[in-house]
């Protein structure tokens, strides 16, 4: 039970929150022009990383918002949270 | 029992409060202050349970939660029994009822103790080797291991106690109120933090509880009197609170954690009445310093489990605590100091011992000089190889240890004795530091494990930290806990101090006969043996995971607090692998077994979920409907009329809703508001036909994919003006559907503007349909021209019921002719009174749920979540017309051009009929091609959805069937389990083709 610190309203319990996989994965502007291996590679495929790990949450019961969660899978320790469209702090 | 144990003096028991209660079936009395083991102790009963596989006798080992043989089951009534007790834990109370459990016909003589006289023949793994084979009659085998096998029995009757839940955040929590606790929690107290201590036992103190008041002495006091000061001390601070009984169950990430609080379980009936029996705490602490102290180890020897063999701190604090003696003629095995003081307590007390037996060379401390001037036997090097007696211990047998103490020599020592007190040394109680995340590391010389790493705001102290000397604990505890809290608290306390010796560590005793004629236990409530973890790794298993699945060791109740530490000593022994590099298994919450009540807390019946109704949902329950529950929402399902069942009266509905007018409540359907000036565009993207030209007063069907190609949703949307819409969802998808809409628009497409509102609950819907339903909304809805011209189907208009607006589409889902007034949904309830008075002269009929998927049935019309399963494209449910070839891109769009979405052979959604038109086939049934006499049989799909259908007078069906679309008019069989059902593959469209109802 981690406690999340959601950019618009602080600091919140994380059962107020819903996980949203892997961040950073864009999706393809021309979807058409893909192969299946690179349209697989969109769809399924995820990095899963042991360590820091740049995620999406969702303040679902709260604002609604969605974010970016920088956590390390090992200790579910919360580096840092940031903005949809902003790029992870170095 | 004539004997009597208590002491006639000393002890924290009130012995003026006598307190009787029973003990399989048999009336005893202690006094208030004793737990049901201390009680029984008293009464000289040591013999209280049967083991779990052997049906060996067991009595008491410890005192506390450690305890692994002494489990009870409690009370007699049916919904108040609870089984696997530990009798250490239990207060007694006016009444109590405790039996053992796991034998018959008594404790004293259990015929399943023959299972003792096979175990050659039942070591570890016996039963996946011996009942492995036919797997058929495993049902059977189950019934009788499991009945032999066992714990105690489950309640069968509701529990009818109260329990609670409380949410709790304090700056500093101290688990343990110890010497090591209490110091921690008086500095943390004097520094002004909001301060919460909590102890698993009713009294507070610790190890010092049942400490030997003559050797220890802190600030020139009794270690009672100490507890007592330090404690009254500490209330009259007002930023601490203290909870006894309180056991943290569970310790997890960010420093959250579970605890239950008992609150009456230790008062008598009158008392308990009316009032929360357990309540549940969810802590969020800001600092934790974990004070759980220590386990003491037994030995491990031939027959140690025998009763009146037990832990020396255990005695000591029945002796010291409750003023019992656990027998009158002692032998004291030991490897350290420790069990020096129990022997000097007991010696104080007047009780013979008999000998000290220790595997060390020698020892130089304090406790051991005084015990040698006392005139008390020692036999140093020396080893119990065997416990006689049966019921109750009644010899040691020992010898004396070779020099390198690999196995025993001399001759054998009979010394008889009634109690056998045995120390191991002391295991930190790491359990929730490890449960938090914490590593530990192993000390190769002290032999323990200790808290090594952690992330969290956390703190170690005391013996669970490895420090057993009092004076250390004091002193480490306040440098420690000055620095965790940046407090600047001096140690005033002075603990008078002594000299201790060594420390000598031997897992598995040598014996003086051959390996498998030694019964030596590591998990006693398991009973796996030494003997079960040398066997294991003979076959084969290393990983210490494995070994501990593979024997059972340390997977009963007690969670291996006392069997763990032996386990993995064997297994390093034997397999030379350093214990530290051998690691230890996972520990898991709860630390002790919790009730499910305190889980559950106010969270039942009514409170268990969210129920939510519509606004008509009183009008449903004044007529007699049935319920049906959707996700949280009630939905009417039918309305059974002059005691018809579920199938008459949906038969009746569903005619009549074709025949004159149906009246369906649709308010729970998901309602979306979208709004702004890309609302087109983004409906583009999300649905898989074309959404630019659709005209303002228009309604549009869509379906809505996931970005796998496979079918999420589907539903009608409205378009009210040039930027604004109103979707609906499926009833079940509206919160889903929600969130994945805002999840495109707010991380792929934030150039978007369209802004989304859920409007589930602001509007209610009233769905007339039938023959008739023009006529009653005429009559309803006043500023609409109803005219099939001027209002065709799949189309909006906006009209007045009273004064108040309302939003009427004219849609169906029926096939019928068919509108939905949509209102805001305080006039749920009247319009729909108004429907129904409007219709009373064309024999309006509520319809509910069942009703609604038959009729939609009949007309082809699937359910997402009934047709589709999340495996489902739309050209599987044959809707390849929904899907624009125009429209660049969409959720979902490419993945149906892959090559697994465009493959030959997918299933797709036909309809069947049977050939017997009566027969209605089982929903979810499999279809095959060819009948075998027996499975397995190739399957070609399922039935997902089955009717009778009352206006085409035969039963139809829905299926997803491998390559469907090819198949129709083949036959195809139903294999059931008395009978094959033959079947025709058809058209999944069965009434009115041509539309011409809807239209009409």
């Amino acid at each position: 039970m981690f406690i999340i610190k959601c950019p618009y309203c602080g600091e919140r319990d994380h059962s107020e929150f819903s996980y949203g996989g892997e961040a950073h994965i864009v999706r393809p502007k021309q979807p058409t022009e893909l192969s299946d291996d690179q349209w697989a590679e969109y769809l399924f495929m995820r990095k899963n990383i042991k360590g820091l790990q740049y995620e999406r949450w969702n303040h679902a019961h709260g604002c609604r918002q969605w974010f970016n969660v920088g956590r390390d899978t090992s200790n579910d320790k919360i580096h840092f949270v940031y903005k949809m469209g902003e790029s992870p702090p170095k | 029992m004539s004997n009597n144990f208590r002491l006639d003096s000393g002890g924290e028991i009130n012995r003026t409060e006598r307190i009787s209660f029973k003990f399989n079936g048999k009336t005893l009395f202690g006094y208030k202050g004793d737990t049901l083991a201390s009680a029984l102790l008293a009464n000289g009963i040591h013999l209280v349970a049967r083991s779990f596989k052997y049906h060996r006798p067991r009595g008491f080992l410890g005192s506390g939660s450690e305890e692994p043989n002494a489990i009870v089951q409690l009370h007699k009534d049916k919904a108040k029994t609870e089984p696997n007790i530990r009798a250490t834990q239990i207060e007694i109370f006016q009444g109590l009822e405790a039996r053992s459990q796991n034998c018959w016909p008594s404790v004293n003589f259990d015929i399943s103790e023959i299972n003792n006289f096979f175990s050659p023949i039942l070591p570890a793994g016996f039963y996946y080797k011996t009942f492995m084979w036919p797997a058929k009659l495993w049902e059977k085998y189950e019934y009788f291991i499991r009945k032999s096998a066992g714990l105690g029995i489950s309640p069968t009757k509701r529990d009818p106690d109260l329990y609670d839940h409380k949410y709790y955040h304090c700056e500093v929590l101290i688990i343990g109120s110890g010497p090591a606790g209490l110091t921690a929690a008086m500095i943390a107290a004097k520094s002004g933090k909001k301060v919460l201590l909590v102890d698993e036992k009713p009294e507070h103190g610790g190890s010092l509880v049942g400490a030997n008041s003559e050797v220890t002495n802190i600030d020139n006091k009794r270690p009672k009197e100490w507890i007592q000061k330090t404690y009254s001390e500490l209330v009259k601070i007002k930023n601490i609170k203290v909870l006894n009984r309180t056991s943290v169950a569970a310790y997890h990430n960010y420093n959250y954690l579970i605890m239950m609080q008992n609150l009456t379980d230790h008062l008598n009936e009158n008392d308990k009445k009316n009032k929360i029996r357990q309540r549940l705490w969810k802590v969020r602490a800001k600092k934790v310093i974990l004070a759980t102290g220590s386990i003491e180890r037994p030995m491990i020897f031939d027959c140690n489990d025998r009763p009146g063999i037990m832990l020396s701190s255990a005695v000591r604090k029945y002796l010291n605590h409750y003023g019992v003696k656990c027998g009158n003629s002692v032998v004291i095995f030991s490897n350290n100091d420790d069990a020096y003081e129990t022997a000097l307590s007991l010696h104080g007390k007047g009780i013979k011992i008999k000998a000290i037996i220790d595997i060390r060379q020698e020892s130089q401390g304090d406790l051991v000089n005084k015990c040698i001037s006392l005139g008390i036997k020692i036999l140093w090097k020396h080893t119990v190889v065997k416990a006689e007696g049966h019921k109750k211990i009644n010899a040691a047998i020992v010898m004396k240890l070779s020099n390198d103490n690999n196995s025993v020599v001399g001759n054998k020592i009979k010394i008889t004795c009634d109690l056998l007190c045995v120390s191991g040394g002391y295991t930190p109680a790491v359990h929730l530091f490890t449960q938090s995340g914490g590593k530990l590391a192993f000390d190769e010389k002290k032999f323990y494990f200790y808290p090594y790493k952690t992330s969290l705001d956390q703190l170690s102290v005391g013996a669970c930290a490895g420090i057993f000397n009092l004076k250390k604990i004091v002193h480490d505890t306040y440098i420690k806990v000055n620095t965790f809290l940046k407090t600047n608290i001096k140690n005033e306390t002075v603990v008078a101090d002594y000299k201790s010796g060594g420390f000598e560590n031997i897992w598995l005793l040598p014996s003086n006969k051959i390996s498998g004629k030694v019964k030596s236990f590591v998990d006693f409530q398991n009973d796996a043996t030494a003997n079960d973890i040398k066997l294991a790794l003979r076959e084969g298993f290393k990983s210490i995971e494995h070994v501990k699945r593979y024997t059972t060791t340390g997977m009963a109740t007690d969670q291996g607090k006392i069997a763990n530490m032996h386990a993995l000593g064997i297994i390093s022994d034997i397999s030379k692998t350093k214990m530290g590099e051998l690691g230890t298994t996972t520990f898991r919450p709860p630390f002790t077994p919790l009730t499910f009540g305190a889980l559950v807390g106010r969270n039942v019946k009514q409170f268990f979920d969210i129920t939510r109704e519509t606004p008509m949902h009183y009008w449903h329950k004044d007529n007699g409907a049935k319920f049906e529950d959707v996700g949280q929402w009630k939905r009417a399902w039918y309305y059974p009329m002059n005691n018809e069942n579920m199938y008459k009266a949906v038969q009746r509905e569903s005619k009549a809703a074709r025949e004159c007018a149906g009246i369906l409540d649709a308010s729970t359907l998901g309602k979306i508001d979208i709004q702004g000036v890309d609302a087109s565009e983004f409906l583009n993207r999300v649905y898989t036909n074309a959404w630019s030209k659709l005209g303002i007063g228009k309604c549009r069907y869509g379906l809505m994919l996931n970005e796998d190609g496979m079918v999420y949703d589907d539903g009608v949307t409205t378009r009210l003006g040039e930027n604004h819409y109103i979707m609906t969802t499926t009833t079940g998808g509206a919160a889903t559907v929600m969130s994945k809409l805002e999840d495109y628009l707010q991380t792929e497409w934030p150039e978007l503007k369209v802004f989304l509102t859920s409007v589930t609950d602001h509007f209610a819907t009233v769905s007339v349909c039938g023959p008739h339903s023009r006529k009653i909304l005429e009559k309803v809805v006043k500023n609409i021209n109803f005219e099939d011209q001027k209002f065709p189907h799949m189309s909006f208009n906006e009209g007045i019921i009273d004064n108040i607006k309302c939003r009427v589409m004219r849609i169906s889902f029926t096939g019928e002719l068919s509108y939905e007034i949509n209102i805001q949904a305080n006039y749920g309830k009247a319009v729909w009174e108004k429907c129904m008075e409007a219709g009373k002269e064309f024999n309006i009929t509520p319809y509910g749920t069942e009703a609604m998927h038959l009729l939609r049935a009949e007309k082809g019309f699937v359910i997402v979540g009934q047709e589709t399963d999340g495996t489902v494209t739309p050209g599987d449910l044959q809707m390849d017309w929904i899907v624009s070839k125009k429209k660049y891109d969409f959720i979902g769009k490419r993945s149906l051009y892959r090559s697994d979405t465009m493959k030959e052979g997918r299933k797709q959604m036909v309809g069947l009929l049977t050939k017997d038109p009566n027969e209605i086939l089982e929903e979810g049934s499999q279809i095959v091609a060819e009948i075998k006499k027996s499975p397995p049989m190739v399957m070609l799909g399922h039935v997902t959805s089955s009717y009778y259908s009352p206006n085409l007078k035969k039963s139809i069906a829905l299926a997803v069937i491998k390559n469907g679309k090819n198949l129709k008019g083949k036959k195809l069989y139903i294999p059931m389990k008395n009978k094959v059902i033959e079947v025709i593959v058809s058209d999944a469209v069965f009434w009115d083709k041509e539309g011409s109802r809807l239209n009409a």
